[in-house]
């Protein structure tokens, strides 16, 4: 009854929900929306796993309420490839082994494309300090930041070609 | 038996088959399922963390609109004290049942009460807030040393010790008392010229798995009930489930979801029966989430242990005598690792006189679950760390001395078994000639090395390959996919049968779909369910060339298989799998080959770590600069999973080493449930941790596998410590080495 409207962008796509006003941002996007590719590690703002862009700024979508989505874009992990074709960053994380269980997966990889489109040429202590809000309990991190240092380099090549 | 084979795809590093669903998002992990008339369960846990139950009145809750269901313990058939062995060892059926919703007393402060499930999350939660619960306070014993003490307070009344020479006449928060030996430690310890014994400290801490325990769950009156939920083990969890709610096995059907990491965490029931009784009083599906505040009051943990370790050697390094004595927390109900702690301490050693005794004692924490090589890291830091002093004591590198000491094949176990060809002498090698320990270390940095061991166990898996008409394959298989699995079956697949990687596909199936398997845990899956990949893929070849034989009018000793083609060695005729599975309509109907088996031979696997830190002086906080894990893996199926194995280990080793610990107040609760506070390693604590893939094959395997998922979190916790101790000058033997604790054993040295 005291649900708000919200007109919201989501992967390019306009979406309208219903939400309380003491609803997260992930909470619409997973039990709303069914877009379940955001994961939900803590709730708290401490882990990443539900990682995704608000008009192209990183966010942690559990911080976020679903009635500050009205008017902006917000970017998921469902966006990220386009239809069956990967991103380069998919596509290394594939390659690397980057990841284990893979639920802190599709974080990470929003994350990782946020610091590439920051910064194309990150170094290894800026890809880690920048990923730092991702945690990741299975890899030890060693592959995953192979797979970012690997991607921003083909990805700077596609640039430039 | 497994030398000299010329492997095509064991040992490539494919794109694992669940990658695409994995890196998009599309993977349905434990809270990713929803059903079409779904309520919310949630749970009131105790905020004492010693009490006795009064009384529980829930009618206001009852009350409030949006409830459908209220559950207890009372709701439940009553079950005897016995043992069962749902998963990872024997649990003891009552103690399951009081961890899943407390009977008369609050063990642990977050301990499940009742459950109530509601039309959203919010009315449930709304809902807990109106039970009202009378509380007898009671004080509650918080570390295993004031545990053990004869006056101290009880958490079980029927709780007596086992394993003591007399029957013990009062209750005692002691569960079992345990002894191994081996020659004479006395004697032993008389012929040695240096004697070092330490005491040790490790906190409770917690797998950590980034995805909370959750389920979602029907219950049907007449047909089959559904549970879907994150599990190591969903056999196991429809054997728990299935008893507490007498059931049968076969109306209650459990789904594996994607496992957003377990380590040992998920080889238990928590939310499933509970969700299963909320459904079954509801009549509606049911799905419960645990919040991270949830997984880390009443999940898991890892014991907190105190040990003693004694060792004694001659001057040339010779180890005459090793004795340790191992106490460790079970937490709220008896059953901490410290078996396997016991028969771990020693065995990377080859000597002559041990002696170790156990104990597995209750206090009012979680009950523990299983983490990652379950006991083995606590009891081998205190072992590690005391070696390592004794090299510095007897001024003999720490590789040269454990080489001098090495456990090999033909070495007697202190708890039965003599090894077979074990890894330990070739991976102190592999650390000797390592580039990291050729590098001279700068002056202000500390290098520590230590060796683990861990068993690695084999027991049931099955799988089924189903032809298809096209030739392709599906791999069915009934165990979750923790860390890439699936490609290791595929591969393992793709060699014995010689058909692509491509053309296997590996699905984890329900309990319906194939026929029962242990919990993925005990680094056993790649071994021994690659075991039944192997047979029922033998199984698969021994059809197709019967096939082929009949259209061929040849016996099928006349067929030869070779790289997926039947070959007819009367004429050289030839039938790929293609052509005999798209024919098999007319020689016999479709093929289908089948690995049910109780795997034995499980190869241990041992490693051996070396670290550099960096320690700040003015902070005490360190800093892992360099890392490398070198272990042996008998056989690297997919050596990209084995390195991440390796690393994965060592991340966690070094966060239990330097960070991680539950930090309890007076009154028993847990001060930093929560990432921030309960801090384990992020990507801005850690360097590259190189890898080195040591391959002793095990003679019990076809390809030479060991399992190795577990070993590589024991040596870190001595790696770590050493370095710092290497680095300040003072022996840490009490864990986390936080700053603080770093700080103060650099003042206190000055
Ligand atoms: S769920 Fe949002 S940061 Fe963990
Ligand atoms: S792969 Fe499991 S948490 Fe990162």
């Amino acid at each position: 009854m005291t649900k708000t409207h919200v007109t919201t962008t989501i992967n390019g796509e306009v979406i309208e929900f219903l939400c309380e006003p003491s609803d997260t941002l992930l909470a619409v996007l997973r039990n709303e929306l069914q877009l379940t590719g955001t994961k939900e590690g803590c709730g708290s703002g401490d882990c990443g796993s539900c990682s995704v862009t608000i008009d192209g700024r990183l966010v942690c979508s559990c911080l976020v309420l679903g009635v500050e989505a009205e008017g902006v874009e917000i970017g998921t992990v469902e966006g990220v490839a386009d239809k069956d074709k990967l991103h380069v960053i998919q596509e290394k994380f594939l390659e690397h082994a980057a990841l284990q269980c893979g639920i802190c997966t599709p974080g990470l990889i929003v994350s990782a494309k946020a610091l590439l489109d920051e910064n194309p040429e990150p170094t290894e202590e800026e890809a880690r300090y920048y990923l730092a809000g991702n945690l990741c309990r299975c890899t030890g991190y060693d592959k995953i930041i192979r797979a970012v240092m690997d991607s921003a380099e083909v990805m700077r090549g596609d640039a430039q070609s | 038996m497994s030398e000299a084979r010329e492997y095509k795809y064991i040992g490539q590093r494919t794109v694992r088959p669940d990658g695409f669903d994995k890196v998009t998002g599309r993977a349905a992990f434990g809270a990713d399922l929803s059903l079409p008339g779904m309520i919310w369960g949630k749970i009131l846990r105790s905020p004492y963390a010693h009490a006795s139950i009064k009384s529980i009145d829930t009618s206001k809750a009852e009350a409030h609109p949006d409830v459908m269901a209220v559950v207890t313990y009372q709701d439940y058939p009553a079950v005897s004290s016995g043992g069962f062995e749902p998963g990872d060892g024997p649990t003891d059926l009552r103690d399951l049942a009081r961890n899943v919703l407390a009977d008369d007393k609050a063990l642990y402060h977050g301990h499940a009460i009742l459950a109530i499930a509601a039309r959203t999350e919010a009315a449930a939660e709304k809902a807990l807030s109106l039970v009202d619960i009378d509380y007898e306070v009671l004080k509650p014993v918080m570390d295993v040393a004031d545990a053990m003490q004869p006056d101290s307070a009880v958490l079980h009344a029927d709780l007596f010790t086992k394993g003591l020479a007399e029957q013990p006449e009062n209750p005692s928060n002691i569960a079992t008392r345990m002894e191994l030996k081996k020659g004479d430690i006395e004697a032993g310890f008389a012929a040695a010229e240096v004697v070092v014994e330490r005491d040790f400290y490790t906190p409770t801490v917690h797998q950590g798995y980034i995805e909370p325990h959750a389920t979602t769950v029907r219950y049907d009156d007449d047909g089959q009930s559904m549970v879907w939920c994150s599990t190591q083990g969903h056999f196991d969890v429809r054997a728990s489930t299935a008893k507490l709610l007498s059931m049968d096995l076969g109306k209650l059907k459990v789904i594996a979801s994607e496992i957003g990491g377990g380590f040992g965490g998920k080889t238990t029931v928590y939310l499933e029966p509970v969700a299963l009784m909320l459904s079954k009083k509801s009549g509606r599906p049911v799905k419960m989430t645990m919040t991270r505040d949830e997984v880390f009051r009443a999940s898991g943990p890892g014991s907190a242990t105190r040990s003693t370790v004694k060792i004694g050697a001659k001057k040339d390094g010779t180890i005459t005598a090793m004795q340790a004595k191992l106490c460790y927390e079970a937490g709220a109900f008896k059953g901490s690792p410290m078996g396997p702690g016991c028969m771990t301490v020693f065995t990377p050693y080859d000597v002559e006189n041990i002696y170790i005794e156990g104990y597995d004692v209750v206090v009012n924490k979680p009950k523990v679950a299983a983490y990652r090589a379950p006991g083995a890291p606590q009891a081998e830091f205190a072992a590690e760390m005391v070696i390592n002093e004794l090299a510095d004591e007897l001024n003999i590198d720490p590789i040269e001395l454990r080489l001098q000491n090495a456990a090999k094949e033909g070495t007697q176990t202190v708890y039965g078994p003599k090894l077979k060809a074990v890894g330990l002498v070739e991976c102190l090698e592999a650390a000797k000639n390592s580039p990291h320990y050729k590098q001279a270390l700068p002056k202000n940095q500390g290098r520590g090395l230590a060796a683990g061991f861990w068993f690695n166990i084999g027991g049931q898996s099955s799988v089924v390959i189903n032809m298809n008409p096209d030739g392709t394959g599906t791999i069915v298989e009934g165990n979750p996919d923790i860390g890439g699995s699936r490609a290791s079956m595929q591969l393992m697949a793709a060699e014995e049968l010689g058909i692509d990687v491509s053309k296997l596909n590996p699905i984890v199936a329900d309990t319906e779909h194939v026929p029962y398997s242990a919990t993925t845990g005990g680094s056993r899956t790649t071994f021994a369910t690659g075991m039944a990949v192997i047979e029922a893929a033998r199984d698969v070849v021994q059809q197709m060339k019967e096939r082929a034989a009949s259209v061929w009018n040849v016996t099928t000793e006349q067929v030869d298989w070779a790289d997926g083609v039947a070959i007819n060695m009367t004429s050289d005729d030839r039938l790929t799998a293609a052509e005999i599975c798209r024919g098999a309509e007319r020689t016999g109907g479709q093929i289908s080959g089948r690995g049910n088996i109780n795997a034995r031979g499980a190869g241990p696997s041992f490693a051996v770590h070396l670290c550099d830190v960096e320690v700040d002086k003015e902070t005490g906080k360190v800093d892992v600069v360099r890392y490398t894990a070198i272990q042996d893996a008998g056989k690297a199926i997919h050596p990209s999973y084995v390195e991440g194995q390796y690393q994965g280990g060592a991340a966690q080793g070094i966060g239990w080493a330097l960070n991680e610990e539950y930090i309890y107040n007076e009154d028993g609760v847990m001060e930093n449930a929560g990432f921030l506070d309960y801090r384990i390693p992020l990507a801005s604590d850690l360097p590259m941790i190189d890898t080195i893939i040591v391959e002793v094959p095990n003679a019990f395997h076809p390809f030479g596998v060991r399992g190795v998922g577990e070993t590589g979190i024991v040596p870190p916790l001595a790696a770590v410590a050493t370095a710092i101790s290497d680095s300040i000058g003072v022996r840490m033997t009490h864990l986390p080495c936080s700053p603080p604790r770093v700080l103060k054993a650099i003042q206190d040295a000055s």
